[in-house]
């Protein structure tokens, strides 16, 4: 065959070879979300970051504003320290709480930042002092069925004992979980 | 007459175990003999490019067809099955991630690899399988002309070259595919299709590790069907012999690489 003409197809085959590597990083993965310009890093600490991953969103109003750079675990407070990249362009107050949210039922975890009221912004290596931790299912249910034990423990004292009525139900109330919002 | 003694079948069935395993292993070491002879012959086959360029032509392009209709096909496949049982649940929409994954990390490579040993493997066994056979790679010694820097090292170059370009192509025309069953046929949206594909997809870990595998896998596939060629009993038997242990071996190494390389991707 030619040698010109096996030139041109192997030029052909190797065009075909990078426009479909092009399309594969631009349209398939996330090349291009995933680069969010010039940013500044944030600093928080969670007692518990449940499933929490670097390069996990950070999300404000549902807008990603930023990424989970690193998750780290400091041994003297026994805390996780969270290191997150927000965008240059958004700034936030001081007193930013800082959550972590799930995507859905069993979805992907997601930092949610809520601004507060301060008049400062948050810069390079500042820490966020509020926090909440990642929700723990397990927790969540032993706690709901905790609370529900202890109520129905209740009810039986009362009807058992109707006399006494009048001063167990406060002492129900006060117990941790008794009216936990189930 | 000897069958009768038990003792004698005993040693005789050890001697076959012996001599299939030395075999086996003075075939790896040939085998490897060749990769590091090719690989040290190599500058020729850069230094008069159009070499390998024929055999990136012999390789790649003609490669082309089966690895596109190939892999249209089976992205549309991997859609049909992928919603018939994401729609139990719920997810129709994670369609996008199951084709994309799918293909970008395993089936891309795997089935590229599979196909390449079949369509090109073949071709370059029973190639140089005959150009033994006919005395061709004795009359390039004689004219002191290097076999292995003439002939195999553009092929091996050819073969590493031609199997990522393959590689991606599969998995992108597997995607469309997929994308045309999911959203044409099926009424997935579209938004949500190619959203949750790129929320899913990462770069580093996925694309590029699956064109890292590619890369191993054309270094394997390519280095298999030559030794195979190269130590091809001169015979029509022989050639046609070597031809089928190309697709055997080659097919095989390709799963088992893929195993080995998983683990070790998935564990960093």
């Amino acid at each position: 065959m030619d040698r010109t003409k096996i030139d041109l197809w192997v030029g052909i085959f190797v065009a075909l070879g990078m426009a479909a590597l092009l399309g594969l990083a631009m349209k398939v993965g996330n090349l291009t979300s995933g680069k969010i310009g010039e940013t500044y890093a944030v600093t928080a600490a969670f007692e518990n970051v449940g499933s929490l991953k670097p390069h996990a969103p950070v999300k404000s109003a549902g807008v990603a504003v930023g990424r989970v750079d690193s998750i780290a675990f400091n041994s003297k407070t026994y805390e996780a320290v969270v290191t997150i990249k927000i965008d240059k362009r958004y700034n936030f107050p001081k007193d930013t709480f800082a959550n972590i949210y799930t995507a859905g039922l069993l979805g992907e975890q997601y930092i949610g930042l809520e601004a507060g009221g301060d008049e400062d912004v948050l810069s390079n290596g500042d820490k966020i002092a509020k926090t909440q931790d990642a929700v723990v299912l397990e927790k969540m249910i032993s706690q709901f069925l905790f609370s529900k034990a202890s109520e129905m423990d209740n009810d039986a004292k009362i009807s058992a004992k109707p006399s006494e009525s009048e001063s167990k139900p406060a002492e129900a109330k006060s117990t941790e979980l008794g009216d936990a919002p189930f | 007459m000897t069958n009768s003694n038990p003792l004698i079948n005993i040693i005789k069935t050890l001697q076959g175990i012996g001599h299939r395993m030395v075999e086996r292993i003075w075939r790896l070491g040939a085998g490897a003999r060749l990769f590091f002879l090719t690989i040290v012959y190599s500058g020729e086959s850069f230094k008069r490019f159009h070499l390998t360029m024929r055999e990136i032509y012999s390789t790649g392009v003609m490669s082309l067809l089966i690895i596109i209709v190939s892999a249209f096909f089976v992205g549309m496949v991997l859609a049909l099955q992928g919603y018939n049982t994401l729609q139990k649940y719920g997810s129709s929409e994670a369609i996008g991630v199951l084709v994309s994954l799918s293909l970008v990390r395993e089936l891309g490579p795997v089935v590229t690899a599979l196909l390449f040993a079949g369509r090109a493997g073949t071709a370059i066994t029973a190639e140089i399988g005959l150009m033994k056979t006919t005395e061709q790679l004795s009359a390039m010694e004689m004219m002191a002309v290097n076999p292995i820097a003439r002939v195999v090292a553009p092929r091996f170059w050819a073969g590493v070259i031609s199997m990522p370009i393959l590689a991606a192509l599969f998995s992108m025309v597997g995607i469309l595919g997929g994308y045309i069953v999911a959203v044409p046929l099926i009424g997935v949206d579209e938004g949500a299709f190619w959203s949750q594909m790129q929320a899913n997809v990462d770069f580093q870990s996925d694309i590029v590790n699956g064109i890292i595998k590619s890369l191993v896998f054309g270094i394997a596939c390519t280095m298999i069907a030559l030794f195979e060629g190269f130590d091809a009993p001169p015979t029509a038997e022989g050639v046609s012999r070597a031809t089928t242990r190309t697709v055997v071996i080659s097919s095989l190494t390709v799963l088992g690489l893929d195993f080995v390389l998983t683990s070790f991707m998935l564990v960093i």
